[in-house]
């Protein structure tokens, strides 16, 4: 397992109380393993992701486990976390298009963050090349300050330069939303190619495109309201999804072949719990068709088949 | 490069001709004209006498001619370094007055400015990531920047110089001297300077450091800075970026007021009766002496053009992102 995480617990604090953006996520990553984790705007996702990587307020750690190659991750520590970033975790933020210093070289940038980190730039410099050739950028780039480059292209740097220590586990954080379809194609096929040669072990990529997802992810992860629904295989959760939450957020996906001038796209009545004071137990009983009585308890994240997980009273 | 600054160039040069312009013509727009000042002081018996010298000055400052005419003798000469003479100090040359005036501008402004940018830059960084500065000094800051400059300079005449009777209140040195190379005038020169200088200090720091505090708290929420943090980098090199972005403003700004120091700082030299050109605007104005006017305007209309130049150059140099728009979008 590279990445197993028990009960992360994290809130953002606010003026008038805390929202609890997520709440005891319980999940595993196996090596290799391209996991989508999908669901709408303030699911939760982004959340996980930068939680794992760089926790800092006003997001608060609240409880819960992030191991990682078998040793635990000091994510409530900004400090003692600071050593792992970079070199065993990374992230390619959602603001990937305005991650470099815009007054800096691009490889004067690179070489100063990678000698903070006590690594000898001269000697990681040909990989670093090769791994530009790798995504189709010249070495140019490197002589080169932000404003040259275009969205895609700086990009493309920052997921070269997060990958750059062949850390374990690599967040992806909706890095395709900026994106035309056919670049959206070639980012993903990137992020194959950086695992199968070895450079991240696992990718987590985190995303509210689903169809992106089914292209390129092992399993898939869906979320709603800072709770978990559903994990499974990619096959399973698009073609035999068990909770009811999955079940709605595929059907809402347009399909080939209908014709939308006759058939209305389905939707999803209503709209998710505010997150300062949800209703005790599974957050999506209010606008869930099969909700009973049993809802007003938190449904465990249970594993119904190997490695397809819910969380659903229904379905156990 | 050279596209970008000649036609920068040609900008200056438009501006020039205009504030000049200007500058000749607002003097003139005044009620009333220096001549009569002038014979008043000379308090002539009867009106034989006042035309007689009307007549005698007005030929000898060429304003007997018609106004058109006034205009290009007045750009001839500015473009041979005349500005005539004052009829405040007549007979003396206007450029020999700026000159005596502007080395106590320059001494006097020139390092308030500087030290004033260099620590309230370095200051307002700290304060940004410091608590306890940022709630007690910053403070302090906003109010020495929001009190009226005058009524800070008179408080300090008042408590350093006449209660405490630790600084002179007036003049550049003591009226006992003349002006010579000595350690005993350097030191009276220097104790006369501290006053003015630490109330330009007081003002311009407040400034500069609050305007650097919220650049850097800017910065360091910046998306840059942020993925600088994932990626583990240490806070000094964080910190470092964001400084060399925050002080991009700053340098503005601190080009900006180097190019008003041959302006003079009016309510320092006015409060401190300090020699410098603010004073020298002050008197010439109040006696219409067109050609001093003329003259100390048109030293400020140079000093801020080139500073502004200045500005336009050093941005080349210090952000690269000035230097790729000026050769157009590149792909």
């Amino acid at each position: 397992m590279t990445l197993q995480v028990e009960n992360l617990t994290l809130y953002y604090q606010t003026l008038r109380g805390d929202a609890r953006a997520l709440e005891d996520a319980t999940f595993k990553m196996a090596d290799g393993e391209i996991m989508g984790v999908a669901g709408e705007s303030g699911c939760g996702k982004t959340t996980l992701g930068h939680g794992i990587v760089l926790l800092k307020p006003p997001m608060k750690f609240v409880r819960g486990r992030v191991v990682l190659d078998g040793e635990e991750l000091p994510i409530w520590d900004m400090e003692r976390m600071r050593e792992y970033r970079f070199r065993k975790i990374s992230i390619i933020p959602q603001y990937a298009m305005n991650a470099l210093n815009p007054i800096r070289k691009i490889g004067t940038m690179i070489g100063e963050v990678v000698r903070s980190r006590g690594i000898d730039y001269g000697a990681i410099l040909p990989e670093l090349k090769r791994r530009l050739d790798l995504v189709g950028l010249s070495h140019d780039v490197l002589k080169m300050y932000p404003i040259e480059l275009s969205g895609g292209m700086k990009q493309r740097v920052v997921l070269v330069l997060s990958t750059l220590l062949n850390p374990s586990v690599l967040i992806a954080d909706e890095i395709t939303s900026a994106l035309d379809v056919s670049t959206q194609k070639a980012v993903m096929e990137m992020l194959v190619e950086f695992r199968d040669r070895g450079f991240v072990k696992s990718i987590m990529v985190i995303t509210h495109d689903i169809s992106i997802l089914y292209q390129v992810a092992d399993s898939i992860m869906v979320m709603y309201a800072g709770q978990l629904s559903e994990k499974g295989p990619t096959e399973v959760i698009i073609h035999r999804p068990r909770h009811p939450y999955t079940k709605m957020l595929i059907g809402s996906l347009p399909k080939v072949g209908v014709r939308y001038a006759e058939t209305r796209l389905s939707g999803i009545p209503g709209s998710p719990p505010v997150l300062l004071d949800p209703p005790p137990g599974c957050r999506f009983q209010d606008r869930c068709p099969v909700a009973f009585e049993k809802c007003r308890d938190v449904p465990p994240f249970l594993e119904i088949e190997p490695g397809h997980f819910v969380a659903c009273w229904r379905e156990y | 490069m050279t596209r970008y600054l000649s036609r920068k160039l040609l900008i200056y040069i438009l501006t020039f001709f205009l504030a000049v312009t200007i500058d000749w013509l607002i003097p003139r727009l005044m009620p009333g004209d220096p001549i009569n000042v002038m014979i008043s002081r000379l308090g002539p018996r009867n009106p034989e006498e006042v035309k007689l010298l009307r007549d005698y000055y007005l030929r000898l400052f060429a304003l007997d001619v018609p106004m058109w005419q006034q205009y290009i003798n007045f750009w001839k000469s500015v473009l041979q370094g005349d500005l005539g003479r004052s009829t405040l100090y007549f007979p003396r040359p206007v450029m020999d007055i700026i000159k005596a005036a502007v080395p106590y501008d320059v001494f006097l402004l020139l390092p308030a400015i500087l030290i004033s940018w260099f620590a309230g830059n370095n200051f307002g960084a700290l304060a940004a990531r410091r608590r306890w500065l940022d709630n007690t000094v910053l403070p302090i800051g906003y109010i020495l920047t929001a009190t009226p400059y005058m009524w800070l300079a008179l408080l300090l005449a008042w408590a350093l110089g006449i209660v405490a009777g630790w600084f002179p209140i007036a003049g550049a040195y003591s009226f006992e001297l003349r002006p010579h190379f000595s350690w005993l005038f350097i030191k009276d020169l220097l104790w006369h300077w501290f006053l003015p200088f630490l109330s330009l200090f007081m003002v311009m720091f407040g400034g500069w450091a609050i305007g650097m505090r919220n650049m850097i708290i800017y910065e360091l929420e910046a998306d840059y800075s942020r993925y600088l943090e994932t990626l583990g980098a240490p806070q000094s090199l964080i910190r470092r970026y964001a400084f060399r972005n925050a002080v991009l403003p700053q340098v503005t700004g601190l080009a900006l007021q180097l190019g008003t120091i041959v302006a003079g700082a009016v309510a320092t030299e006015v409060v401190f009766a300090y020699p410098g050109i603010g004073n020298l605007i002050v008197s010439a104005i109040q006696n219409q002496d067109y050609f001093l006017i003329q003259g100390c305007f048109l030293f400020i209309i140079l000093g801020v053009l080139l500073a502004n130049l200045f500005i336009d150059v050093a941005y080349v140099i210090v952000d690269p992102r000035t230097r790729l728009g000026m050769a157009g979008e590149v792909a």
